[in-house]
């Protein structure tokens, strides 16, 4: 195997190993600290030893091993015995126990009695196994800092009695649109950070599609657990051409479509095909069709503005919330011109949550731009500048701004 | 594992006294409680008079202080308490979210502090 098989092969045990061990020993900590040392002592064993023919099997006895020896070491062992005493034998871990285990552990992790970004950094950490300074890196928080969020939610999660159990049928969809919240931020905290320099941290977009994959491994069939993989994939798409080499975000007019990744939007639209056929489409899977419209367009000319629109009526009747709203009048604009969009947008203005939105200010920035209004425009972008919190996006805007300020007529102040 | 309930409430909030809402909630009250000893584990419950006939009791370098009133002038007020016993915290939140009370007001949820037992 080669160092880059083995890392894949570390990235895909590891959940299983921290959930197998959690079931065991009852216990995320004593889990995540025997699966570190277990892939610690994997590191060096296998260098010499070669890479093993079952190395699930091997990771997870030698993780059980080291549990035991710890327990051992803190005369626990007698009230562990019975779990633990299961075989100690080369065996990979039954395949539908071991689905149960990594639903549990998903479902514990983003528990609703914790805080969303407890949650976030908790299924980050034991899932997706990305370390502490990773995920701090991630989320632009001291490691210190990210330390003590997943300090504090393990002990609560000891403390306060929070199980790690797959939820029964009729709870499991109720449960599942929190884990996909998780999920969903994940990849939108890596698509488009909401403060500092770079616009996108790849690896948190990577960790998200993975999560919504195996995701769709563990519970299949589920409308709007394929809606999201399908959503996540189909957006990824685009990631290779959203910005430019300065760090500049790029509209998905002007990029650079040989750029995107095929292979994405062939694993993305053949999950939509599996979400379409549960015939319950949900919020996920429809913003997946609008994704899949803009990755099927040949140029940004040929994009189906008129199945874009339908896509966010549908999503309206499923969710009516102001920024659905202000999406679908931007396709309407695309659709109908400028002039149509505008009344729409504008309505939005009000909305107390889009208010302080920067992308309503830059939508309506733009609208007003290609109606020749440049002075507006020029206000509105401004307004966009003052309430974006992203450095590359500020600068993005600014230079919309510059662009204009040639063109723009002079403001006419009114006399008192 | 066993857990607190600390029933929280705006004291303007709630049914209004002697009203047959009132009389409504009291029999839901009355259920709540029966329910919560019989499948809760419930060992203690009891309903508290208001904050405005309480004492807050302090003790500083040796001297003893008493103020008028709840230990802090807070808008929502503990207005009773529950003991109970059930699996795990999935189980207590499903119980806290049945209290009559929760519709207006907040149950807090608080794992009980277990000590070793001493021999």
């Amino acid at each position: 195997m080669t160092e880059s098989e083995v890392a894949r092969v570390f990235a895909e045990e590891w959940v299983r190993v921290v959930a197998t061990l959690r079931q065991d020993l009852g216990d995320l900590d004593a889990a995540e600290d025997a699966a570190q040392e277990a892939f610690a002592e994997a590191v060096r064993s296998w260098a010499v030893h070669g890479v093993p023919e079952r190395p699930g099997a091997w990771l997870t006895t030698t993780a059980r091993r080291r549990a035991v020896d710890r327990l051992r070491r803190e005369q626990r062992f007698a009230a562990r015995m019975p779990a633990l005493a299961r075989s100690d034998t080369w065996e990979d871990p039954d395949p539908s126990r071991l689905v149960d285990d990594e639903l549990a552990l998903l479902f514990g992790c983003c528990h609703r009695s914790l805080a969303i970004e407890a949650q976030i950094a908790l299924t980050l950490r034991a899932v997706a196994g990305l370390s502490t300074e990773q995920i701090a890196r991630a989320f632009l928080v001291p490691p210190a800092t990210m330390a003590a969020r997943i300090g504090r939610a393990k002990r609560k999660i000891a403390a306060a009695g929070i199980p790690f159990s797959v939820p029964a049928r009729d709870e499991l969809a109720d449960r599942l649109t929190a884990v996909l919240s998780v999920i969903y931020l994940v990849y939108t905290e890596g698509h488009a950070s909401g403060t500092g320099e770079m616009l996108m941290r790849g690896d948190l977009c990577e960790e998200a599609l993975w999560l919504a994959v195996t995701l769709t491994e563990l519970v299949p069939d589920e409308p709007e657990v394929l809606g999201l993989a399908a959503l996540l994939h189909l957006t990824d798409v685009r990631r290779p051409a959203r910005v430019d080499q300065t760090g500049l975000p790029v509209l998905i007019e002007h990029q650079d479509r040989s750029r995107w990744d095929a292979e994405l939007l062939t694993q993305g639209l053949a999950l939509l095909t599996r979400a379409r056929r549960t015939h319950r489409p949900g919020p996920y899977a429809v913003q997946a069709e609008i994704a899949a419209l803009h990755g099927l367009a040949a140029r940004w000319e040929d994009t189906d503005w008129d199945a874009i629109v339908d896509c966010y009526d549908q999503l309206l009747a499923m969710s009516a919330t102001p920024v659905v709203a202000l999406n679908r009048a931007v396709a309407v604009a695309m659709r109908d011109g400028p002039e149509a969009g505008l009344p729409l947008v504008e309505q939005l203005m009000a909305d107390p949550v889009l208010s302080r939105y920067h992308y309503l200010h830059a939508a309506r920035a733009d609208l007003l731009r290609r109606l020749g209004r440049s002075g507006e425009a020029v206000t509105a972008y401004r307004q966009a500048i003052s309430y974006c919190t992203n450095d590359a996006e500020r600068r993005f805007l600014s230079s919309r701004v510059d662009l204009l300020d040639g063109a723009a007529e002079p403001v006419r102040t009114q006399p008192r | 594992m066993r857990y607190a309930f600390l029933l929280y409430s705006d004291p303007t909030a709630g049914p209004e006294e002697d009203s047959s809402e009132q009389a409504d909630e009291m029999k839901q009250w009355y259920s709540y409680s029966e329910a919560l000893a019989t499948s809760a584990g419930m060992t203690a419950g009891e309903a508290l008079q208001p904050g405005t006939v309480a004492t807050t009791v302090r003790v500083r370098d040796g001297r003893t202080t008493t103020t008028d009133g709840p230990f802090a002038e807070t808008k929502e007020v503990l207005g009773g308490f529950y003991i109970v016993d059930v699996p795990d915290l999935d189980a207590a939140i499903e119980w806290a979210a049945r209290c009559p009370l929760a519709p207006y007001g907040s149950v807090e949820v608080r794992p009980i502090m277990e000590f070793p037992q001493q021999t």
